[in-house]
């Protein structure tokens, strides 16, 4: 147990997907600029980051790795996200109407989303097992929305400051991001204290 | 004359990371070091090139409403080759990239390029873009990386710099330093470039995805 919550927190916290490993920075500058479209992104990337993982997985420890195709791995991953982004959005659209209208419009941004591809692949480079995996992509994708709907808070305080011309726009996003990502470096070394070093 | 523009244009004029803004993911990982940075974009060069190559040969081929999955087998295929040359031939950038080698599949670049400039124009053409393309990227990286790694590490390619080995600020090499060093980068582009180009936000125009992420922030404009 205290294994699944040292790799939730640590997801979350210290190896922040977007502030401290640089994956999914297109959807975090993109859409960040209002709470709403925020929290639906991150909603939509946490929902598809466990998707793909309780996908992949199977597909690399039972299909890849007894037949000595791991180097397919990347081919088969991202093929396998994006048809099953595509069918997610089809059963939504037909069960769930209400999802899908608040969560369908940021389905076909995540197919090529970096940090949904880099969640399946790190899983498997960590060597964690299944259940490992799926708590793995909680942690991330609630990083990943911590990390959103923070800085779109960051955002909105901005856009009624005066800010020097040559840095409107993105370099102010990006300095403001440097500074929430400083922020999380506060969380290293958290976990070994609390847990006593595990 | 033309084909030259196609390749010059790449490097300055449009150059994908700082005046495209495309890329942003590997650019402000991979940047840590100057080696790991020239391996990053020397390995994103030879996709980019050929993927270039190869989607501008099946143009007439590839189906028009499928051609984002065909594109993305292609330039997947790429990317698994350069993985498997890298492993072999030099595995210690193997492993300083790590996962970053492989997600040059969902390098905006790669699939930008394809989408705006190879699914339109002829073989020697788009080879030369991918090539032009390709170096603005690896110059840019080695920019960033130049500055990250002498002000951060106090060292230059691994070789440790007078004073400035003992005077360094190692947060420059860590997450924020990261973004801070791209902000001002940026930031001096922005400053020094001859005509003013209009408020910079993410680089959606050569984004695959640029369609739905417009619509998400016009909705966001309404409310």
């Amino acid at each position: 147990m205290t294994n699944f919550i040292i790799i939730l927190l640590s997801a979350v916290f210290i190896n922040n997907y977007v502030l401290s490993k640089f994956l999914g920075i297109c959807p975090f500058l993109g859409v960040s600029k209002k709470l709403d479209s925020a929290a639906g992104m991150s909603l939509a990337v946490i929902f598809v980051m466990l998707m793909a993982t309780a996908v992949t997985f199977p597909i690399q420890k039972y299909l890849l790795e007894p037949n000595g195709l791991e180097y397919l791995q990347t081919i088969v991953f991202i093929l396998v996200i994006a048809s099953l982004v595509q069918l997610v959005e089809i059963v939504l659209k037909k069960y769930i109407p209400s999802l899908h209208k608040s969560l369908g419009v940021y389905l076909p941004l995540i197919t090529t989303n970096c940090a949904v591809l880099g969640v399946t692949i790190l899983n498997i480079d960590a060597g964690y097992n299944f259940a490992e995996a799926m708590v793995n992509a909680l942690g991330s994708g609630l990083g990943f929305f911590l990390a959103m709907v923070m800085f779109s808070g960051v955002r909105s305080t901005m856009e009624t400051s005066d800010i020097p011309e040559s840095f409107k726009g993105l370099p102010i996003t990006l300095i403001a991001a440097s500074i929430t990502s400083l922020s999380f470096m506060g969380f290293g070394g958290i976990i070994e204290n609390l847990f006593g070093g595990a | 004359m033309k084909n030259l523009d196609n390749f010059t244009k790449g490097i300055i004029k449009e150059n994908p990371v700082l005046v495209l803004v495309l890329g942003t993911c590997p650019t402000l990982a991979t940047s840590t070091s100057v080696m790991n940075a020239l391996g990053m974009g020397a390995a994103a060069t030879v996709v980019l090139i050929f993927s270039n190559i190869l989607i501008s040969a099946l143009r007439k081929v590839i189906p028009d409403k499928v051609r984002i999955p065909c594109y993305i087998v292609l330039i997947a295929g790429l990317v698994t080759i350069v993985q498997m040359l890298v492993k072999a031939f030099a595995p210690a950038l193997d492993e300083s990239l790590g996962i970053y080698l492989p997600l040059i599949v969902v390098n905006c670049i790669i699939l930008g390029r394809a989408e705006m400039f190879a699914s339109k124009n002829k073989v020697i053409a788009s080879a030369l873009d991918g090539l032009g393309m390709g170096i603005g990227f690896t110059l840019a990286l080695f920019l960033m990386a130049a500055i990250r790694e002498i002000f951060g590490n106090g060292s230059f390619a691994g070789i440790p710099l007078p004073v400035l080995a003992d005077n360094h600020i190692s947060i420059l090499t860590m997450a924020p330093g990261g973004f801070f060093v791209f902000g001002l980068l940026i930031a001096a582009v922005n400053k020094f470039a001859k005509h003013k180009p209009k408020k910079k936000e993410m680089g959606c125009e050569g984004c695959p995805q640029a369609e739905a992420c417009n619509k998400i922030k016009e909705e966001a404009a309404q409310k």
